[in-house]
């Protein structure tokens, strides 16, 4: 034992121990040098000799090594075989522990990659500590949160806090730029970026330059930088594509580089959105009109905080608003770029982490059990053990061997599992930043490692100290009820935890199913959607309407199909807002109402299933030689004429428009947030829109309503590409799915740790069982009837239940108010879900005691009492 | 005649004979007494003694501590212990019987056939 801590020790410090050593050998040389030069060398072959007797120092050196470590690694090979034999013996345990420590390294594996990604690894930007975003804070939505040319240019030209700052456009359409001329036409997605956004960020090209001066200015040359993924899919990796000429919207732009494949525009800006390219976006009056579009980040200047940057935009703002009084408001809000990537979904991650954490524990709670059991079984070898002379310390390895052994193998199961874990959420099309680059590196390797190890020694450690010090007193009826009551402490600890685990995903599902149920306001069965503006730009504004209008009959007069509209935004997805007063009032600059904007067609409400509250729908022949209307959702109704009815009042938008009819708000923004002020303009009265979706409302299936409406576009404009069908459902989905991500997760640990936690009880009871068989034998001879022995084992099983439950139930009561923020029409102390967890757990536990509690009452006694 | 290597173990041994002889030594010096007793016939790489050093104080049968050797450096100093001794007791009459041992299954084939 001694030589094993040692060796150990060696180990531990191998580099002192490298170091006396060289001492050792410096002192040797000069003691045999010296002798050498007594025995008249000269002083140059008196050292040589001294080396060449001692064999060199570096062979020395190993030998030394050689000779303190790997007695250790000898043993230890020892153990491990031996482990292996023994543990081949008890394939069934061997089996059980390494399929559980297998799901809990999976879970916790996957877990960490995924905060690993999201929170802990660094961006794949060089000096990202040093960006910073730079929102506005002055509205809600995109428009709300942008701000405007004008006020990008004030702010590089005059501040100290940022080296520089770049912008990009946020209000790109996915499939803005349709590329045709090489291979099938297809609907790209390119985001307008300042000149300096790549070099700000500090990305570096992966082939080819950024983008000129000359490039990035108002009508400047068109040009592209391709996205990685998209120059690998389409052009085939080609290193040669840099100036070559690339046709989108049918006009030429020149390639002038690649992106490099670690930066991926849409995982950090626009999750589960695929960027094929960037272009410049020029800083110019013309773009300065268009109001607030930028989205701005900037790089902060070494040693200058947020808080100091925060601190000197927000005088700036208030400069600007009287500067330029003409400018939409300018609230900045500086915050660490990593901080408004994963800041929403931090608590979620801390959640994950923490419940994974209770899933080990539960995991090792559970093997502890199994091994204290086997370990009883495993007396008669211990005792041999320790008569041949092996001492307590030589046994206590043996056994955490054996249970490091079975968490090895667990854990390379539990990283298959991780692998395939990873690979199913970084696939998930979900809205969570940087999820989308999750996968199992190095870091979660040797994380899984550590776990292996930890949970080796955790729930063999205990095992371990009882089996050896049941040897050396060697007194096993008292020590046979001690180890009962360990292991009744075990199975309370893990119902505690399994309780809290479900506590806390009963909460989360609850709340998802309120997220679900919430009133959309638009009814997204049976409908979908499709990009149909084409790429080729119309002469004039009529011959634009023609086609528009041309789509709506074909595809509208079709056979299953009931309605479509048209609409320049779908809800749930990009947003902008407009000024919109009613006439007549005054506002100030401050309190002037502003509302989502929405260009759409006759016949959208209906095919969208909004429903229409007051007035009328848009006509037809609400058009541009006909007088000019509104439609505005509830909450605006309320906000501009409280109390008044709507109809027939005039309001300021683009110009004034008299208002038509109402209809229900809509969630446009996310499912937990109310819709605040709509307006709906006809399109045949606009020209302000930048895209247009198609939404059809049928009765077949959706890949039925696809057929026919790729039929009949066909016929209006062959070169659409009419792929990108959206059904209304997906958009929803895709709103609610970081929600779904961790309800998924959450309740999956809650389940693991449920089964966990029964078969822990099951396994004690069933153990306790088997002990008292004597005793029960007894009491059945003596006239107890089988349903009372049933009875009272149930009482013992429901007792160990009822205390850890208690104790489960409190510490959720404390730990899930963290969960506040997370919930969604529940309070943390909802008493269904509290109700609930303690119903499914006594039951469950309830029914893992009545198995060896139907045995006990069918005990033979005159076969018990003559057990031993 | 050629130096003779040490067989496996022998090594220690001699390095607890040595020490169990002269009381407290350092490496070098052990390495030369060993030399010197053996009458230069042990082809000794005197830089193994440093890994037979570590391998017995590793098992507790000698201690080292540093100390200042005849030339005034800093040295590590050598001393067997009592179980040390009980260990060198008992290797040396093991020694005993295999020489013994061996002597016979060498002797001289005349003697066999006596």
């Amino acid at each position: 034992m001694k030589r094993l801590l040692m060796s150990l020790l060696a180990v531990l410090r191998g580099r002192s121990m490298d170091r006396e050593l060289d001492e050792e050998l410096a002192s040797h040389l000069e003691l045999a040098a010296a002798e050498n030069r007594r025995n008249g060398m000269s002083s140059e072959d008196a050292r040589r000799a001294a080396t060449a007797s001692l064999g060199g120092v570096a062979p020395a050196r190993e030998a030394h090594r050689d000779a303190r470590g790997l007695p250790l690694l000898e043993t230890l090979w020892q153990d491990v075989r031996y482990s292996f034999r023994t543990l081949r013996r008890d394939a069934g345990l061997a089996l059980f522990a390494i399929l559980i420590t297998g799901l809990g390294v999976g879970a916790s594996a996957t877990v960490f990659s995924v905060v690993n990604t999201i929170l802990l690894r660094s961006l794949p930007l060089s000096g990202a500590d040093r960006l910073a975003w730079i929102a506005n804070l002055s509205g809600e939505g995109l428009s709300g949160s942008t701000v405007q040319v004008g006020q990008l240019q004030e702010l590089q030209a005059h501040n100290e806090s940022f080296s520089d700052v770049a912008a990009y456009f946020a209000f790109y359409g996915a499939g803005d730029m349709q590329l045709t001329g090489i291979g099938a036409p297809e609907r790209l997605t390119g985001v307008p970026v300042t000149g300096n956004f790549l070099p700000v960020l500090g990305v570096d090209l992966h082939l080819g330059r950024n983008f000129t001066k000359e490039e990035a200015q108002f009508n400047g040359p068109p040009a592209v930088i391709l996205s990685h993924l998209f120059w690998a899919r389409r052009m085939n990796s080609d290193p040669n594509v840099i100036g070559r000429a690339l046709t989108l919207n049918n006009r030429s732009f020149t390639i002038a580089g690649v992106l490099p494949a670690s930066f991926d525009f849409g995982a950090l800006f626009a999750p589960g959105q695929n960027i094929d390219l960037i272009r410049p976006f020029p800083l110019a009056p013309q773009t300065h009109r268009q109001g607030n579009t930028l989205s701005i980040v900037g790089r902060l200047k070494p040693g200058v905080s947020t808080e100091r940057a925060q601190a000197e935009l927000t005088v700036f703002g208030q400069r600007m608003r009287r500067e330029h009084s003409d400018w939409n408001n300018f609230t900045p809000g500086v915050s660490p770029f990593r901080e408004h990537l994963s800041g929403g979904i931090k608590p979620a991650m801390f959640l994950l982490s923490g419940a994974v954490g209770l899933v080990m524990l539960i995991v090792c709670a559970n093997l502890s059990n199994l091994l204290l059991a086997r370990a009883t079984a495993r007396r008669q070898e211990m005792s041999i053990r320790v008569a041949l002379g092996a001492g307590r310390g030589r046994l206590i390895r043996q056994m955490l061997v054996e249970s490091l052994l079975l968490s090895s193998v667990g854990s390379l199961l539990g990283l298959g599992l991780a692998f395939g874990g990873t690979r199913l959420l970084a696939g998930l099309e979900t809205n969570v930043p940087l999820l989308a680059g999750v996968q199992l590196d190095w870091i979660a390797v040797w994380f899984s490692l550590a776990v292996a190890v930890a949970t080796g020694i955790g729930f063999g450690l205990l095992p371990a100290l009882r089996v050896t010090r049941l040897e050396a007193s060697n007194r096993g009826a008292s020590a046979g009820r001690e180890h009962t009551r360990i292991r009744g402490g075990l199975v309370v600890g893990e119902v505690a935890l399994a309780c809290m685990l479900l506590v806390g995903s009963g909460l989360l599902i609850r709340s998802f199913l309120r997220v679900l149920d919430v009133d959309l306001g638009f009814q997204p069965q049976h409908a979908m959607s499709l990009r149909i503006d084409p790429a080729r730009r119309f002469e004039n504004a009529q011959q634009r309407d023609a086609y528009f209008r041309e789509v709506l009959k074909r595809v509208g007069s079709a056979a299953g199909i009931e309605v479509v509209g048209l609409t320049d935004v779908l809800p749930l997805g990009t947003n902008r807002s407009w000024g919109a007063g009613a006439k007549g009032k005054v506002y100030t600059r401050e309190n002037y109402p502003d509302a989502f904007v929405r260009i759409v067609s006759d016949g959208y409400f209906r095919s969208m299933g909004i429903s229409m509250r007051q007035g009328r729908d848009f006509a037809a022949t609400d058009n541009f030689s006909s007088p000019r209307v509104i439609i505005i959702n509830e909450t605006l109704a309320r906000t501009l004429w409280p109390g008044e009815d709507p109809i027939g009042k005039v309001m300021q938008v683009d110009g004034d428009r008299q208002v038509a009819g109402v209809v229900r708000d809509v969630r446009h923004l996310a499912l937990e947030k109310e819709a605040g002020g709509e307006m709906y303009l006809p399109i045949w009265q606009t020209g302000d829109y930048s895209k247009v979706d198609l939404v059809v409302r049928g009765t077949g299936a959706q890949r039925d309503l696809e057929g026919i409406v790729r039929e009949q576009l066909r016929a209006i404009d062959p070169t659409l590409p009419a792929t990108a069908f959206r059904s209304l459902q997906g958009l929803v989905d895709r709103s609610v799915s970081p929600r779904r991500l961790i309800v998924l997760l959450l309740g999956g640990f809650a389940g693991f740790a449920l089964i966990l936690a029964s078969l822990g009880i099951y396994g004690v009871i069933s153990y306790s069982v088997t002990q008292r068989q004597k005793e029960l034998g007894i009491r059945m001879a003596l006239g107890a009837t089988g349903s009372v022995l049933r009875g009272q084992i149930l009482g013992q099983t429901l007792r160990l239940t009822a205390i850890g439950l208690v104790l489960g139930l409190l510490a959720s009561w404390g730990l899930l108010r963290l969960l506040q923020g997370m919930l969604f029409g529940v309070t943390a102390s909802d008493p269904m879900t509290f109700g609930g967890a303690l119903l499914l757990l006594t039951a469950v536990a309830a029914l893992a005691g009545y198995v060896p509690a139907i045995r006990a009452s069918r005990l033979n006694p005159v076969e018990a009492l003559r057990m031993d | 005649m050629s130096k003779m290597d040490l067989l496996q173990g022998t090594l220690d041994v001699m390095v607890l004979q040595t020490l169990s002889t002269m009381g407290t030594l350092h490496g070098y010096g052990i390495a030369r007494r060993i030399e010197q007793v053996s009458g230069n016939e042990v082809l000794l790489n005197q830089g193994t003694i440093y890994a037979a050093l570590v391998r017995l104080q590793q098992r507790g049968w000698i201690a080292a501590k540093w100390g200042t050797s005849e030339n005034n450096r800093k040295a590590k100093f050598y001393t067997i212990t009592k179980t040390g001794s009980k260990q060198l007791a008992a290797d040396a009459a093991y020694w005993k019987r295999l020489t013994d041992v061996m002597g016979r299954v060498f002797a001289p084939a005349g003697e066999e056939s006596k």
